[in-house]
């Protein structure tokens, strides 16, 4: 298979952090395109041609995405890029934010102008403070050349960048959550609907799109959407960026064709070269920490039998029985020597800890969990602790106020459906349990 | 006008309503119950879920069933829509859960605690919990605290349906309370440890469903079965001094607001009755009420204990 890659192209060129080494290697060329050739409904039909789906984690399209946003007249638009990536194993924003930043910039400003945004917002996590000034050099750098402010290629086009940190809070990263925070206020997740199509920011209609997508939109109004979708397999187009951890001999940020197989991903020599130290390889977490654990014998290969697919589609097959989610891109690797059960304590730990505690089913139900996983790894828990958890599980998933909940739920969920063997070595050998557990952080990072 | 149909009781609502006042209208066993909505109080609901309805049909125009269950109170009624509610075994597990959920840190103190007898979080308890909990792990713990010197914060028996929150928005004309961290440390306080002082904060008490909000004045003073509910008013300049106030014999205990059959403060004229603090916490004399007469109470409540005859009462057969 062919590696093209549409986003990280550039690198490895020297000071392509600079305005400078961007512009010469193409740079800002699909914006001059843009606002001097196409209308900005052209532009989101490229983007709805190009089958480009939200690289957040819920893949749904954003062309679609973009042409649900309400238009009445004498209200402002917004576009808000939700830079608040906090999943535990994703790590492909930051990443292309600091290495690219003009890539977001650009992909910021061509979006805009295709929704008709004045103003626009960057919500970067608080933890990237140090991205948050690269960033802002590269906002500053745009001003400086024109490509942000009044009359942007003398296309009359006026454009505002803002970039705006949170305080480093998950939920935040859950697009009303965002807003209300972006707002001033307390990050709670709104009740929908409204949808912030409708009603978003300052109560006007607004897109929130994820890093990725918006700097997609670059080589997308670049290369025409045909051309973007003529990469990947179905409805599946396209790059994608995915954040490989865990036990690999190399893991990294890697910009893939979906459509590539999970196997030559874990295995390939260009990409992550199997797992480290030659163990075996245990389970793995293909989207992020909020999705389904896959056991070894389903990560390269469906229940079905076939190939598995860096896809939307492909990691999905079998539903949660046997698949999983292409999420966001952070692909978690297990090896042989990995606890699943303390795996699991920890993903809960982090969304008890995570939860804004606005409806009850997340709020109780999230740090229950968390407590029952806990007994459970230290060798204090009963078996019928096991049904607890599958059952506290299936009462948060659904009714929550946002997906938090789900993503909470999901992860152990899946972790007992397919390792449930494991729960319950963990009942029957206590002292084992224990002194495996010896050295390591025993008291919940919540006190 | 849009026709919904909930357990099966067709009801013509204007269009925007919520499923949960849709099926208010009806009345009786359709209602769900509702521990964070407040209809009085714009802004509330959605945060609870006790109130999760299933939709068989979205509406006549798109009559597919809705994937999740939802919440009536924040959810619309669309033209056509199939809304089940007690006839729904999956409303009455997923319920169920939620009621669990919110006993899992609640310290089930109703013995010592004040709003025992009218509390929501009990009745909801009574016909949705388990006799048993499955919740083996500590309680959360906070210390009870004083919030203003009327006002008494219990925290433990918090069910964070941010009620008081909006009161405090809305009625008071600066909020000094809300709400600190998140999740499970989330709790109501008042902003650096400062006292709520306002005519209106006392409606927090009102609107609060369960005991986390107390009224110092009458803490500990009695059970709330063992007074009598009168109506009563007086001339106030500051609110409309249409309130119950709680005797026994000739004393009055507590003043409270005119509660409806939803345990919402009462509209009296268009408006809805909130009291001020000078009613509810320092007119405690009969004289400074002019008492109309008992008020009407539910024959189910454990406030009519003792109150009417009951047919358990009368002898079922004369015994000679």
């Amino acid at each position: 298979m062919t590696n093209r890659k549409l986003l990280l192209e550039h690198l490895d060129v020297p000071g392509i952090q600079g305005i400078d080494a961007y512009v010469k290697h193409g740079g800002y060329a699909s914006l001059k395109k843009a606002l001097q050739k196409m209308s900005p409904d052209e532009v989101v039909e490229e983007v709805k041609k190009s089958g480009l789906r939200g690289r957040g984690g819920a893949g749904f399209p954003t062309g679609l995405k973009w042409s649900f946003l309400a238009k009445p007249e004498g209200i402002p638009r917004y576009l808000v890029c939700n830079a608040d990536e906090s999943e535990p194993g994703t790590f492909k924003d930051r990443y292309l934010m600091e290495k690219i930043p003009h890539l977001l910039v650009e992909g910021m400003i061509l979006s805009s102008y295709a929704l008709g945004a004045k103003t626009s917002y960057i919500y970067i996590r608080g933890e990237f403070m140090y991205v948050l000034e690269i960033l802002q050099n590269a906002i500053n750098e745009a001003y400086a050349k024109g490509y942000l402010g009044k009359n942007i290629f003398g296309s009359g086009f006026d454009h505002d960048l803002v970039i705006t940190p949170g305080g480093g809070a998950y939920i935040c990263g859950e697009e009303t959550a965002l807003l209300e925070s972006l707002e001033g206020k307390r990050g709670n997740p709104r009740i929908k609907p409204p949808f912030p199509a409708v009603k978003g920011l300052w109560a006007s209609p607004t897109v929130v799109n994820n890093v990725e997508s918006i700097a997609a939109v670059v080589p997308i109004v670049r290369d025409g959407g045909d051309a973007y979708a003529s990469i990947g397999i179905g409805k599946s187009t396209g790059t994608k960026l995915v954040s490989a951890c865990g036990n690999l001999e190399r893991p990294g940020v890697y910009e893939i064709e979906l459509g590539l197989s999970v196997e030559e991903f874990i295995y390939g020599d260009n990409y992550c070269r199997g797992i480290a130290k030659g163990k075996k390889l245990k389970a793995c977490v293909p989207g992020g920490s909020s999705v389904p654990i896959l056991p070894h014998h389903l990560v390269t290969k469906t229940a079905a039998g076939e190939q598995r697919l860096m896809t939307y589609e492909s990691l999905a097959d079998g539903g949660f029985q046997s698949g999983s989610m292409l999420g966001s891109g952070g692909f978690i690797v297990f090896d042989e020597d990995q606890c699943i059960v303390r795996n699991t304590w920890n993903f809960t730990r982090f969304y008890a800890h995570e939860s804004c505690g606005q409806c009850s089913p997340c709020r109780e139900g999230t740090g229950w969990m968390e407590k029952v996983l806990h007994r459970l790894e230290t060798g204090k828990g009963h078996l019928r602790d096991i049904d607890l958890l599958a059952d506290i599980n299936k009462k948060i998933e659904g009714n929550t106020i946002c997906p938090l909940g789900d993503a909470a739920a999901w992860p152990v969920a899946a972790a007992i459906r397919h390792f449930r063997d494991e729960f319950e070595w963990h009942v029957t050998h206590p002292e084992e349990a224990q002194i495996r557990n010896y050295g390591l952080i025993q008291q919940p990072l919540v006190a | 006008m849009v026709k919904v149909t909930i357990d099966g009781v067709e009801v013509s609502v204007e269009p925007g309503t919520t499923i949960l006042n849709a099926a208010r209208q009806i009345g009786g066993d359709v209602v769900p119950p509702a521990m964070c909505y407040y209809s009085k109080l714009p802004g509330t609901g959605g945060k609870c879920r006790t109130c999760l309805v299933e939709v068989a049909a979205g509406s006549a125009a798109d009559p597919r069933p809705m994937p999740k269950l939802v919440a009536s109170c924040s959810t619309p009624v669309q033209d056509g829509m199939v809304v089940n509610n007690k006839s729904s075994q999956r409303v009455h597990d997923n319920r169920g859960g939620v009621v669990e959920f919110l006993l899992a840190n609640h310290p089930l103190d109703c013995p010592i605690c004040d709003q025992a007898g009218e509390c929501h979080l009990q009745d909801l308890g009574y016909e949705h919990g388990s006799a048993k909990t499955r919740y083996e792990e500590d309680r959360r713990i906070f210390e009870p605290i004083d919030i203003g010197n009327k006002i008494k914060l219990h925290m433990n028996r918090c069910i964070l349906c941010y009620r008081c929150v909006y009161v405090a928005n809305q009625l008071t004309d600066k909020r000094v309370h809300g709400v600190l961290h998140r999740g499970e440390h989330a709790e109501i306080s008042t902003y650096i440890e400062q006292a709520v002082d306002n005519d209106f904060s006392g409606n927090m008490i009102d609107v609060c469903p369960v005991g986390a909000l107390t009224d110092r004045t009458f803490r500990f003073k009695s059970r709330v079965w063992f007074l009598k509910p009168m109506e009563a008013e007086r001339s106030c300049s500051k609110c409309c001094g249409k309130a119950v106030v709680w005797m026994f014999g000739n004393e009055i205990y507590r003043v409270t607001a005119r509660k409806d059959q939803f345990g919402e403060v009462e509209e009296i004229e268009q408006k809805t009755a909130w009291l001020c603090n000078d009613c509810r916490f320092e007119k405690k004399e009969v004289t400074d009420w002019n008492v109309l007469g008992p008020r009407v109470i539910n024959r189910q409540s454990v406030i009519s204990q003792g109150k009417y005859a009951t047919t358990i009462d009368k002898p079922v057969k004369r015994i000679s």
